[in-house]
């Protein structure tokens, strides 16, 4: 290995050296300064004679003296079993103060992509006891579903609550020969105080053995974000693929990992897509979140739930809508229900998931869970559409049915979603509220559930009540 | 993907820089859009831009660890897809590699890289029926012969039409791998089952027609309002979450083509695993053998390289024309174009090109026209009839259709169903938001529906849309002073409206019968909404109140006609009952 001092620009994160032999394109580099920092980083573009490194730590530092060495390989991680209870940092250097990590393998961070033929269709119900979700978008293993949010709402604590309730019923119920459950936390620029929310609710609830953290805070360099989410995913999928874990990785936070993505484009000078962001940033986002799924053959499962703040709330900003076009569905997590005291202030409406149907039905959930939750879509979004129409109206204006409506978006609300973020509902729990509240309608205005299926769960004595009251 | 054969391999170079899927080499002799080697592993790349000695090449695969310094193998080909029987019932990457077969020899779930294989099996042995005899003259395209190659297909072994034809000396029957010789020209060319092509040019024609009969879907927005020809364009834009695959699936199965090409182009894995272990299991309604049979598919999923994607398409087509050339109808479906422009752009803005709006290279709109004109009604060389329709996806960033790919797309296809956000919400699906979409193919192809389906096809479509358009107007009115403030017969509209979208317009892609409604359920429907509608407006201005007209048991059942197998008796009654329970009341 060859050591230069041959730095002829330093620009932001990046670092250009001439060199006299061949580079590999996404080698790892190790640059030490003259005060004997050794500072990490990754080749951009190799060209004959002249190298650009992106450095993950910052340049901060870093002069035309400081030395260049080229490791011949490209960044691997060290993956072994015993990274369950493990807290690493976003390069994936243990910071918990344990013992060194003794690696069984050493996987390369940026996966191969899974042979569409080798995927397995990923149908397997999750429960996670929260109804919006489960009744409504329902999650299934092997799923990418990420959680829209904005700034200052509770996306955590819905992440937190799904990472803690999540289970597969039948399996809860059957054989515990099967998998084990493991999560995988990256936390790319979130601040220390939200870092040590997760860190209590990760140790209160005993979940820390079973999970690996990956840490760049707010305060670290930003290039290094560009790592920590494939570091976590590289581990996932050898807990999943090798060690038959079922996964659940949650990302947080990926507006930071694209504003990461955006710095480095703005340096080396390329020509930018919208608002900025790099034009390749559809594939690179597919590159981490395609690394959720299940393989032929294989026990375990990658499950992604990334987090994403929206700038404004704004789901056309790039980075939700590049999600969005990858990802499995989305969650949206909604401002007015939260000020409305809504916990988890989950907005059914744009949210999806577009495993729900496979994922659900006699066998899965319960035989009348698509009806169910098509039939709720179709009356909340009609009450919400009379909300507007009832602040220029007034209540009184409006005919007996939609005054129905109005009073299913409320209890909807009210019922369904509001449940607290310690609340774990069955399914069954969950759908038989669904019932309680589409039993306020006549028979007759069900028209997307099969009539057996009415004739079978349809409240008699709710319609009474509502019509008595009337 | 097709090897090097011939000895026409030009100097090799070596390479000179190395960044993302863009690698260029210096002193390699090469010509625009040939295929090369890249590096120790082989990798294979495309030339894009010539400068000088440098030559700049797009590699499909991972460049991770190439370094400058390593060699680059000129093949002196453009890049050509296999075509030959055994392309349906498979499964490619954007480079026409098969992915089973890459499975088994990587011997991995994950893609590897630098490896290689033909996009026909060229060991298999296919039974050959000649049609041609010793003495006959063939020409370029013509038929020498069948093979059968699925249960549905019979694949037709054609003269390539870069022969230059003449008598068949030696004839060979029965079965044969496809690089043996069939047939024999006292030219001295020897026909095989196997022909190359180079994806980016279309394969030749005699003329293109104008296309008259439809392309039926069994969806019935598509079929009643919006038709697409057999040989014709569509563009179907959509925000996330709209409905876009699904529509594509739904085409991809009912559709009334002879042949599918489904191209899933850097669009998600689990959705192509789907279809995968979907596809085998349904059936084709029109021959009732397994829907596989009759499909092609592509698989360049967003996360395998970017460079492979821009190609896809091209594979898509070409293999889609080949089958066209037998006298076939193609459908292709292209899932979706954006991404494929996306990869145009992120190749282009690594070749440091003045960019044009939003990013996208200058050239976009003359990509996107060469492709969607290589669908149309064609008169082939052989004197056969074959058509290629294309149906492409796009996902406009944040489904603003005002951007570059959407807008580009526009200005060539003639029929556009806009995927509705909105709809989408309240879970009216398909979401096509019937204001907004239009098919420029539906007076040419009233004729055939007329001729086929009924005679007042075309009369009782236009009162649904005018309908509905009235509809729309009345929307705007009840948002300011609800419906109650509304006259009565405008009240009814609205009521005859919602069952229109609701028992119409609404199709349940996965309800076991409703998923496919063919063109004389689709009337059916129609007429039994209208038949409500007459009876209604007569009971309206015989004094009877709009609510109890709107209170009849047997309105609502026109909302299940959609999920009825029996509709034909099913229809009748409602009608019947519609009648009976309205006249009752004056």
């Amino acid at each position: 290995m060859k050591e230069y001092q041959t730095i002829t620009e330093i620009s932001g994160p990046l670092v250009f050296a001439e060199v006299d032999e061949a580079i590999g394109y996404d080698e790892i580099v190790e640059i030490e300064t003259p005060q004997g920092e050794t500072k990490r980083g990754q080749v951009l573009e190799s060209s004959e004679g002249v190298v650009a490194i992106q450095v993950f730590e910052g340049t901060t530092g870093i002069d035309k003296n400081a030395s260049v060495r080229f490791l011949g390989e490209t960044l691997k991680m060290p993956v072994t079993e015993d990274l369950l209870g493990r807290v690493l940092d976003g390069s994936g250097n243990p910071i918990d103060g344990g013992p060194e990590i003794v690696p069984e393998e050493r996987h390369d961070i940026v996966g191969a992509a899974i042979n569409p033929v080798s995927r397995e269709y990923p149908e397997e119900f999750i429960q996670t006891g929260v109804s919006a979700i489960d009744g409504m978008n329902t999650l299934v293993r092997g799923q990418k579903l990420p959680i829209f949010s904005g700034s200052g709402l509770p996306h955590n604590e819905l992440a937190l609550q799904v990472a803690r309730q999540a289970t597969v019923p039948e399996e809860e119920e059957g054989d515990e020969g099967g998998s084990e459950f493991a999560v995988i936390f990256g936390a790319m620029g979130i601040t220390q105080e939200e870092a040590n929310e997760f860190m209590e609710d990760f140790e209160r609830t005993g979940a820390l053995e079973r999970s690996v953290v990956f840490m760049n805070l707010a305060d670290d360099p930003a290039v290094e974000r560009t790592v920590t989410p494939r570091m976590a995913l590289t581990t996932a999928e050898y807990l999943a693929f090798e060690k038959d874990y079922h996964v659940l990785v949650i990302l947080t936070d990926m507006t930071n990992y694209c504003e990461a993505l955006r710095e480095i484009g703005a340096a080396r000078e390329e020509v930018p897509g919208r608002r900025g962001y790099p034009g390749y940033m559809y594939t690179d986002l597919a590159q981490l979140y395609e690394r959720a799924g299940r393989i032929e053959g294989r026990e375990g499962s990658v499950t992604q739930i990334p987090i994403l703040t929206m700038p404004g709330d704004d789901d056309t900003h790039p980075i939700p809508d590049l999600t969005g076009y990858i990802t499995e569905g989305q969650i949206y997590v909604d401002r007015d229900l939260n000020s409305q005291g809504v916990r988890p202030p989950v907005n059914v409406l744009p949210s999806l998931s577009r495993l729900m149907d496979d994922g659900i039905g006699e066998g899965l959930t319960r035989e009348d869970h698509a009806d169910v939750s098509d039939q709720m879509y179709a009356a909340y979004a009609e009450g919400e559409d009379l909300r507007d129409l009832v602040n220029i109206v007034g209540r009184e204006a409006l005919s007996e049915r939609d005054n129905k409506y109005l009073d299913f978006a409320d209890r909807f609300e009210a019922e369904f979603v509001d449940q607290g973020f310690d609340t774990d509902r069955s399914i069954d729990e969950t759908l038989d509220i669904g019932w309680d509240l589409l039993s306020m309608f006549p028979k007759a205005e069900l028209n997307r559930v099969d009539e057996e299926l009415i004739e079978k769960y349809y409240r008699e004595e709710e319609e009474e009540a509502v019509e008595a009251e009337a | 993907m097709s090897q090097a054969t011939e000895e026409t391999v030009r100097e090799d170079g070596i390479i000179n820089s190395v960044s993302g899927p863009v690698v260029t080499a210096k002193d390699l002799d090469a010509r625009m859009n040939d295929v090369v080697y890249v590096g120790h592993e082989g990798l294979m790349g495309e030339v894009i831009e010539i400068e000088g000695d440098i030559t700049t090449v797009q590699v499909y695969e991972e460049t991770s660890g190439v370094a400058p310094g390593e060699p680059v193998e000129n093949t002196g080909e453009p890049l050509t897809v296999d075509l030959g029987p055994g392309m349906l019932d498979a499964i490619y990457d954007g480079v026409q590699r098969p992915l089973d077969v890459l499975e088994e020899k990587m011997d991995s779930a994950f893609l590897d890289r630098g490896v290689d294989a033909p996009g026909i099996d060229l060991d298999e042995e296919w039974e050959f029926t000649p049609e041609v005899e010793e003495g006959e003259i063939v020409e370029p395209g013509d038929v020498v012969g069948t093979v059968p190659e699925t249960v549905t297909i019979e694949h037709k072994v054609m003269v390539p039409p870069d022969f230059e034809g003449g008598e068949v000396v030696a004839v060979e029957e029965g079965e044969f791998t496809v690089t043996d010789a069939i047939v024999e020209l006292d030219t001295g060319e020897e026909v095989t089952m196997h022909q190359e092509w180079p994806v980016r040019e279309a394969r030749p024609a005699q003329e293109k027609k104008t296309p008259r009969t439809p392309l039926v879907s069994g969806q019935r927005i598509l079929d009643g309002l919006f038709p697409i020809a057999k040989g014709g364009t569509a563009a179907i834009p959509g925000p996330f979450g709209s409905g876009k695959t699904v529509t594509q699936h739904q085409l991809a199965k009912w559709a009334d083509a002879d042949i599918v090409v489904y191209v899933g182009c850097g669009e998600r894995g689990n959705e192509m695993t789907e279809v995968i272990e979907d596809f085998p299991e349904l059936e084709d309604p029109k021959t009732g053998n397994p829907l596989m049979a009759r499909t092609s598919l592509i698989a360049n999923t967003s996360n395998m390289p970017v460079a492979a994607r821009e190609s896809c398409v091209y594979t898509g087509i070409t293999i889609a024309e080949f089958y066209r050339d037998m006298g076939y109808d193609v459908a292709l479906m292209a899932d979706s174009t954006s991404r494929w422009a996306e990869a145009m752009r992120e190749i282009s803005s690594r070749l440091e090109e003045m960019p044009g709006e939003e990013g996208y290279p200058a050239y976009l709109a003359a990509r996107l026209s060469e492709f969607y004109e290589r669908a149309g009604y064609f008169e082939n060389i052989n004197d056969t009839e074959g058509s290629v329709s294309v149906i492409g996806a796009v996902s406009p960033p944040g489904g603003d259709f005002s951007e570059p790919v959407t807008q580009n797309t526009l200005r060539i296809v003639k029929t556009f169903w806009a995927l509705d956000a909105d709809l989408a919400e309240r879970r009216h699906f398909p979401a096509i938001n019937w204001n907004e979409s239009y098919s420029l193919y539906r007076e040419q192809l009233d004729p055939w529906f007329t001729e086929n389906v009924a005679e007042d096809w075309a009369d009782i479509r236009q009162w649904a849309v005018d309908v509905l358009d009235e509809e729309g107007e009345l929307q705007e009115i009840v948002q300011l002073v609800g419906k109650d403030a509304l006259p009565e017969d405008q009240q009814l509209t609205l009521e005859v409206a919602r069952y229109l979208r609701e028992a119409y317009l609404q199709q349940n892609a996965f309800h076991d019968t409703d998923t496919y409604c063919e063109p004389a359920k689709t009337y059916g429907i129609l007429t039994a909404i209208k038949a409500f509608n007459d009876e209604a407006f007569r009971a309206l201005e015989a004094g009877v109140p709009v609510e109890e007209i709107t209170d009849i048991d047997a309105a609502p059942r026109l909302n299940r006609i959609g999920v009825q197998e029996d509709w034909d008796e099913y229809i009748e009654a409602l009608k019947d009952d519609i009648t009976e329970q309205l006249r009752e009341k004056y």
